[in-house]
């Protein structure tokens, strides 16, 4: 299946293009890659991984947060989310439930340690930053092949890798975002960089992705996320370690109760 | 030095050809430097980057977010914003400002983050939402909820609820800095214009930092076009009147204009950027060029009608005037060159600019003027001019009535130095401008019915990383926000401590007992979290807490404020804090704060560029004139003109800016030509013609009255057009400047001559009335 659709691809840019086809053949190309990619990451079924957030400001100086996650996949909707804050300190045990779906709004509950209370977050926001960092929330969400409208745009050196460069348009509500540009390698499909638009449609960030690891059934995850905001000249850098798809992990066991025992 | 400028004299009336060709091709190199002039739309240029001020505001706005702003002021003419229309018009503005250039963030009163209980849970939303749906009660609400939160009142929307803003934040890249700026205002007046063409009962004001920036670039644009033609026509006028020529006249407007433009194109070269006050350096360089060129012209007129050919005629007026109008031009470039001692960088390229075309006004008016000129036959008037009797009537009469004049002038001098104290420091940057630049009337408005132009922000440091949870924290963030908003001055105080409240409330299904700051740390760190989790793309609070969250900046938005009482303001919260909250103690910064101090630091430090323009032009005197005493007896005339022109401003005016503060220093190397020019002339009469004191002063009317009077006419003129400007920092300074000039005139005709007069004795003690020959006659 893989391989067929590298194939197509293959055909695609063989084939050539009338102008007048254009815009749909490269709509159809988009899509194309972006489901290759999607399905190149299906079927890990669960991981979890801890992940470290340096967060810089234009003067250098730096901040730090250390989450640890537990992702639960689900088949033909968005992935479950556990997320369990260790720092700073005043929020360690504070955890975060997400249910991403498609074009729908995610479901997205908070536990409170401090009143052992959970909240549901105000769903409507996934274009604020998270936790103060240069990553929005629909950044760090799973990235359901419905969210956006695609566009194949070119191929590209990139680094050590060839890429398919495409462009994402979100269709989903209340982004922050007119648009991305993304660079998939040829060869894995991995993401290795975005560029995000905002309103007015001038770059916003670039995401960089490196330190690429394979795991277990072919999964390839970055150690390393390096988000840039061009216009206030902040940076946040996530370092994820300690991948684990192999540890099982049940779908009871991402619910609201399951908050409160996490720590 | 008589050989060598009766050589140089004749060299360029032979060689009219070349000199004119070289002057060209000079002028002609230096001015292609001009094609790197820009004019720069940045309040920050008055700082120096060394300024300690400038460079707490940089560091506040590195730890946060930059906070350069437009305010888009809406004004429905019903006077109510909570209609459906109105509040249709703010949402739909709000949207389309998010599209300016540069902006990160755009607050108003529809898109703000609302927090209320949702049954147990925090709900964050717009304060509006789906206007069209909007029932009476909805509307009355968000009223209720608009008018009760200390975020928006005074600050986005006025208290009686008539008047509404939507603040956009932008962060220029500074990259392009030339265009950027210019970018972001006109896309906000596009707003403007869509707003006011979409909804007729809305009326639209602008303000804020971007507009003011950009108020800046069009004063400095508005004195290139309007002032510089009219005084060039002006001061044209005057030559032609005084010279009755037209071959002068042209001379001298060509010799001005290059001058004005190797200036300029000089400035262009040293990478300098157009401000509003150096750019009133052209209508000063074409103004005191003419003096040149009159001195030079007259002579050579005088002596053709002596009877000596055209060029002979012209190498003598050379010889003449070569060291007076050299030492002239250098004594004014010292003035010029010492606003280099001002803390502020615009008047170090208004003193360079100047000096620098002072200079080139010199070289064009001996070389240019005399190839130029002598290529028409000159045809002088016959006889002397009614003026030059008035001289000479006016010579005689301050001899006559000298014993009267000396005690007059000197107690009036006195007088107004006693007065000098009056004036007071003030420095009010938003009335910069006068009504003709948008940007006052605007603000004016937008000051007098909504919020204030001036804010001070202080950076409160909690100590350690997380620390703006911690409750003994936040008390004392909230007592030292209380105490701010107690404050006359102060008419909106944000702070994080009002959000924390807020939530704190909802946290609490809306209680308005639970409007109160949370009492755990790790519980006021988890709504915090909460809180900015529900906040949506550009509504963050990273404008307000830093990376670590160690500091959170208080804004106190204040009245427009005199230099003073910003300074006691200032003063004032740091006492409070000092007593009461020790530990936040921290430096305010902020525009009013910089502007408020530069001006004392400017005042301090142009008091040491006017010691050395005093002492630079002393020593030029004495050497000059060959005679420490007569040195020593010009610091009369040059200094009395400034203390009495500052004397009489502390009777009329009495406040003192940026402006002002350059103006005895520059002003200095201006008077002091007067007093060159006679003291030339006199010294010149004692020791050549052997003629007593009081027929050398008589002989110094008669041979430079006209001149100086002329000359003073011109200048006066010149810095009067510069005192139209509607940039008042050159209006004020021009005025004063015409003033001084005026002044300086004065002295050296009703006081000096009486001077010279009574203390002949001991000015000529131990010489002989034929000491050595002055070089300068």
């Amino acid at each position: 299946m893989k391989h067929t659709t590298a194939f197509l691809a293959f055909i695609a840019v063989l084939i050539p293009q009338t102008s007048h086809a254009e815009t749909s053949d490269a709509d159809a190309r988009g899509l194309e890659i972006a489901t290759q990619a999607d399905e190149r990451d299906r079927g890990w079924r669960f991981q979890s991984s801890d992940m470290e957030m340096i967060l810089r400001n234009r003067a250098g100086k730096e901040s730090r947060r250390k989450i640890s996650t537990r992702q639960f996949e689900v088949e033909d909707d968005g992935d479950k989310t556990l997320s369990l804050f260790h720092e700073p300190r005043d929020v360690r045990g504070t955890a975060m439930l997400t249910f991403s779906h498609g074009l729908e709004p995610d479901d997205q509950w908070l536990y409170l340690p401090a009143i052992k209370r959970v909240k549901r977050i105000s769903s409507r926001n996934r274009s604020g930053p998270f936790m103060g960092s240069e990553f929005a929330f629909e950044d760090l969400s799973s990235q359901e092949l419905d969210k956006y409208q695609y566009r194949y745009l070119r191929d590209e050196a990139c680094g050590r890798y060839q890429c398919y460069v495409i462009q994402r348009i979100p269709r989903y509500e209340n982004s922050g975002y007119t648009r991305q540009i993304v660079w998939l390698d040829q060869e894995e499909f991995r993401s290795i960089k975005i560029e995000y638009y905002d309103r007015k449609n001038e770059l916003l960030k670039t995401l960089d992705f490196s330190d690429y690891q394979e795991y277990p059934g072919g999964f390839w995850r970055a150690d390393r996320m390096e988000m840039t905001n061009h216009q206030t000249g902040k940076s946040t850098t996530l370092l994820w370690f300690n991948y684990d798809f192999e540890t099982p992990l049940k779908s009871g066991d991402f619910n609201k109760n399951a908050l409160k025992r996490l720590l | 030095m008589d050989r060598f400028t009766l050589a140089w004299g004749r060299w360029v009336t032979r060689y009219r050809a070349t000199t004119i060709a070289l002057s060209l091709l000079l002028t002609l190199a230096i001015a292609s430097g001009g094609q790197f002039l820009t004019f720069t739309n940045d309040y920050r240029v008055f700082f120096g980057s060394e300024n300690a001020h400038l460079q707490a505001f940089e560091e506040l706005q590195e730890i946060f977010s930059k906070n350069d702003n437009a305010l888009i002021v809406l004004a429905p003419r019903d006077g109510k914003v909570f209609t459906p229309d109105t509040l249709g018009a703010i949402a739909d503005a709000t949207e389309r400002a998010w599209l300016t250039p540069f902006s990160i963030r755009v607050d108003s009163v529809t898109n703000f983050q609302h927090t209320t209980a949702s049954g147990d849970d925090l709900e964050v939303a717009p304060l509006v939402e789906g206007i069209t749906n909007l029932t009476d009660d909805d509307l009355s609400r968000i009223k209720t909820a608009a008018l009760s939160e200390p975020a928006l009142i005074s600050r986005l929307i006025s208290p009686d609820a008539g008047i509404t803003a939507i603040n956009i934040t932008v962060e220029l890249p500074g990259i392009d800095e030339e265009t950027e700026n210019p970018k972001v205002a006109t896309a906000v007046r596009d707003l403007r214009d869509y707003i006011e063409a979409t909804y007729p009962d809305i009326d639209v004001y602008l303000t804020g930092i971007v507009m003011m920036n950009q108020a800046f670039q069009e004063a400095a644009m508005s004195d290139t076009t309007q002032l510089i033609p009219v005084a060039l026509v002006i001061i044209l006028l005057m030559v032609f009147l005084q010279l009755r020529g037209f071959t002068g006249t042209l001379g001298s407007f060509i010799v001005i204009v290059l001058s004005v433009i190797a200036a300029m194109g000089t400035a262009g070269w040293m990478g300098i950027r157009l401000t509003p006050p150096s750019m009133s350096a052209p209508t000063i360089i074409l103004t005191l060029a003419v003096a040149d060129c009159v001195h030079i012209l007259s002579n050579w007129l005088q002596k053709v009608r002596d009877g000596l050919g055209n060029q002979e005629a012209m190498a003598e007026s050379i010889r003449i005037n070569f060291s007076p109008v050299l030492l002239t031009s250098i004594t004014t470039a010292i003035g010029f060159l010492s606003l280099n001692f001002s803390d502020s960088p615009p008047f170090h390229d208004l003193g360079n600019i100047s000096a620098v075309g002072v200079m080139f006004a010199w070289l064009f008016s001996t070389t240019l003027l005399p190839a130029l000129v002598t290529l028409l036959p000159a045809k002088p008037r016959q006889g002397r001019s009614l003026i030059t009797e008035m001289m000479i009537r006016l010579g005689d009469w301050v001899i006559e009535r000298r014993r009267i004049l000396i005690p007059t002038v000197s107690l009036v001098i006195v007088a107004l130095v006693l007065v000098i104290p009056r004036n007071e420091l003030n420095d009010v940057f938003v009335r910069y401008f006068d009504d003709r630049i948008e940007f006052r009337p605007h603000t004016d408005f937008v000051v007098e019915n909504l919020t204030g132009m001036y804010f001070i922000d202080y950076a409160l440091d909690s100590g350690e990383s997380g620390g703006i949870s911690d409750p003994g924290y936040l008390v004392q963030v909230e007592q030292f926000s209380n105490w701010l908003t107690e404050q006359p001055e102060v008419i909106h105080v944000s702070t994080l401590t009002d959000v924390f409240k807020r939530v704190n409330r909802s946290m609490h299904g809306d209680d308005p007992n639970w409007y109160r700051l949370p009492e755990q740390r790790d519980m006021a760190a988890q709504y915090l979290l909460l809180y900015e989790m529900s906040l949506p793309y550009g509504l963050d609070l990273n404008n307000q807490i830093d990376v670590e969250k160690q500091r959170i900046r208080l804004s106190a938005t204040l009245e427009t404020l005199s230099t003073a009482q910003t300074l006691a303001f200032e003063q004032r919260s740091y006492n409070w804090m000092e007593e009461h909250t020790p530990a936040l103690l921290t430096i305010a910064a902020s525009p009013p704060i910089m502007f408020s101090h530069i001006g004392m630091r400017n005042i301090v430090s142009m008091l040491g560029g006017t010691t050395f323009a005093l002492i630079a032009i002393s020593l030029l005197m004495i050497a000059a004139l060959r005679s420490w005493r007569f040195g020593l007896l010009t610091l009369i005339p040059n200094l009395a003109p400034a203390a009495m022109a500052f004397g009489l401003w502390g009777l009329v005016d009495g406040e003192v800016g940026l402006g002002l503060s350059v103006v005895a220093a520059m002003t200095l190397g201006i008077v002091v030509d007067d007093t060159i020019h006679f003291m030339t002339k006199y010294l010149r009469a004692r020791r050549d013609q052997g003629l007593d004191a009081i027929a050398a002063v008589r002989y110094s009317f008669a041979t430079v009255g006209v001149a100086l009077w002329t000359t003073t006419l011109a200048l006066a003129a010149g810095f009067l057009v510069i005192s139209t400007s509607a940039f008042s920092v050159n209006a004020e300074m021009g005025f004063l400047v015409a003033v001084v000039v005026v002044l300086a005139l004065v002295v050296d005709f009703l006081l000096l001559p009486g001077l010279l007069i009574r203390f002949d004795h001991l000015l000529w003690r131990g010489k002989g009335s034929h000491a050595a020959q002055s070089h300068l006659t």
